[in-house]
């Protein structure tokens, strides 16, 4: 579904990303791990067209690199940043609205949905977002993504510093949207949950793909978990 | 009395065709980061187009087409001058509006000559409104009022309630979010650009005849455009509604006063006013000192508060 192939990303003249190839296939939920700096969100942000890039990035059988942000998400991919940048000003609810890509658009996910999943945004839904607590913010963004019904969302450190009650509804969450037939490219630094979850999984290192394989590979593999993961 | 009402009347009406120039400016800066320095040359051609429709096919029509074709121009300047020169910066961008405004300026005067142009109020409103004692208020202020209020009341339920405005307020302060759900930002802007231009024209086409239709109404209006934007507070459109307002009562106040500090000193014996160089300083009148009190309040806005009334920024 997504294919990346030596891709390269810079910031400015700094090189970031050295060759990064990794797939994702429809219905996966796969991981990107490393430790921070490694170039894990520059990734993402490389697919989505928010960094200057090179290399191809394929998704499903089309060529996205060189395409605007706004192009990518329409042919299906969804993005959920890291600093859970939701609209301040706007209410949860208008927040919920502009993730859908027009007014008339119909597709896995509706506002209801959202407000059942996390009952919270139901109570909040006409409160401006910027003053959410952290973990529904975190919230916001997710539901705010789904809304534009991606068959792909890459999601950056969904449960950075939330409650643990809140990261289990993430994880309850996210085995929902697998079940909905849309695939994942979770981006974390907590190993636990990224074994979890996940049906493979990668390993970055300097700005390149060092590990590629199943939960089980990466437990059985300590050599890996020490040079890249554990700090 | 009658001079406080017809003042703040008067203010008011001039105040909103402020808010008309600044409120355009004001989105434009809160979404590209960019002084467009070239917007109150859209309030001149605004004028001048009004100006030659009115004398062809009359000044209704005017008001619609004007405003139209500078929106178009607008969205035209952005999509194929400023998002080019955007790739190079800020600075580039700001050089870019003052190239324009420049070439505006010198354009003109080929075209309509450097004397002010005969831009006349439309017979239908050239009556007096109303009468408070011995003050007359003219009908075409009244029409000021109406449109700038008319306008106002259009662009808040735009931005507020439709979607598109929805899109707008996200991409004031996260565009590249917003394109990452889907949205076509850059159109956006595009289109954000051309209601400026677009409202800035519809004010020269109300202002170019209430006041004078002359080369250099731009230069005038538009410090008095900036003083607002850095007064209000740079990108918020409520700090730039209470600045044109405030602004623009102070202004036709001041224009109107004919006091200077010696009337107030009138009858007691102060020694300091026997001094040559203070007394022709005290006998500075109000009215003289009209055109420099919108800088003044700037200068002490920077000192006192210089992310302005509403503004977030430093």
């Amino acid at each position: 579904m997504l294919q990346l192939d030596d891709v390269h990303a810079y910031y400015g003249k700094s090189h970031v990303l050295h060759g990064v190839n990794m797939r994702v296939r429809p219905g996966e939920i796969v991981s990107l791990l490393g430790r921070n700096g490694v170039g894990r969100s520059t990734t993402v942000k490389a697919i989505m067209g928010l960094v200057a890039m090179k290399g191809s990035v394929l998704f499903k059988g089309e060529e996205l690199a060189g395409l605007e942000s706004h192009k990518i998400a329409r042919r299906g991919l969804g993005y959920v940043p890291e600093d859970r940048s939701v609209f301040p000003t706007l209410t949860v609810r208008q927040n919920l609205v502009l993730g859908m890509k027009s007014r008339r658009q119909k597709g896995r996910w509706n506002i209801d949905d959202m407000f059942t999943l996390f009952p919270s945004l139901r109570e909040r839904a006409d409160t401006a977002a910027g003053v959410l607590s952290g973990g529904e913010q975190q919230m916001l963004t997710l539901c705010r993504t789904l809304m534009g019904d991606p068959d792909l969302i890459m999601i950056d450190e969904p449960t950075e510093g939330l409650a643990p009650k809140i990261v289990a509804q993430v994880g309850e969450l996210l085995e929902e949207i697998k079940n909905r037939g849309v695939s994942i490219l979770l981006v974390e630094q907590k190993l636990t949950i990224a074994l979890a979850i996940s049906q493979r999984l990668y390993v970055m290192g300097h700005g390149q793909i060092v590990f590629e394989g199943t939960p089980e590979d990466l437990r059985s593999n300590s050599t890996v978990r020490k040079e890249w993961l554990e700090v | 009395m009658e001079f406080f009402l017809t003042s703040l009347l008067n203010g008011l009406s001039y105040g909103l065709l402020l808010f008309m120039l600044s409120s355009g400016l004001t989105l434009i800066f809160s979404m590209m980061g960019v002084l467009n320095f070239a917007h109150a040359s859209f309030y001149m051609l605004g004028a001048y187009f009004a100006y030659q429709i009115s004398s062809a096919i009359g000044f209704w029509p005017a008001l619609v087409i004007a405003p139209l074709v500078l929106g178009l121009a607008g969205a035209l300047l952005e999509r194929y001058g400023l998002r080019t020169v955007h790739k190079s910066g800020h600075v580039a961008e700001l050089l870019f509006t003052v190239g324009v405004a420049l070439l505006v300026e010198e354009i003109v005067p080929l075209i309509w000559g450097r004397m002010a142009v005969k831009y006349a109020i439309p017979r239908e409103l050239d009556f007096t409104l109303f009468s408070l004692f011995s003050t007359s208020f003219p009908a075409y202020r009244g029409f000021m009022l109406l449109v700038s209020v008319g306008m106002m009341v259009l662009l808040y339920v735009v931005l507020t309630r439709s979607r598109i405005g929805l899109i707008i307020q996200a991409a004031l302060t996260h565009p590249e979010m917003v394109g990452a759900l889907g949205h076509n930002v850059p159109r956006v802007f595009m289109l954000v650009f051309g209601v400026g231009t677009a409202l800035a024209g519809l004010a020269g086409v109300i202002g170019g005849n209430a006041f004078v239709t002359e080369p250099s109404m731009a230069a005038a209006v538009g410090s008095i455009v900036f003083v607002i934007a850095v007064v209000g507070g740079l990108g918020s459109l409520e700090g730039a509604f209470i600045a044109s307002l405030v602004l623009g009562i102070i202004q036709t106040f001041s224009v109107a006063l004919d006091y200077s500090l010696s009337d107030l000193f009138a009858g007691s014996e102060v020694a300091l006013l026997h001094d040559e160089a203070l007394r022709s300083l005290f006998s500075i009148r109000i009215s003289q000192m009209a055109p420099m009190i919108p800088y003044l309040v700037m200068v002490l806005m920077l000192i006192f508060r210089p992310q302005g009334l509403m503004g977030k920024r430093e």
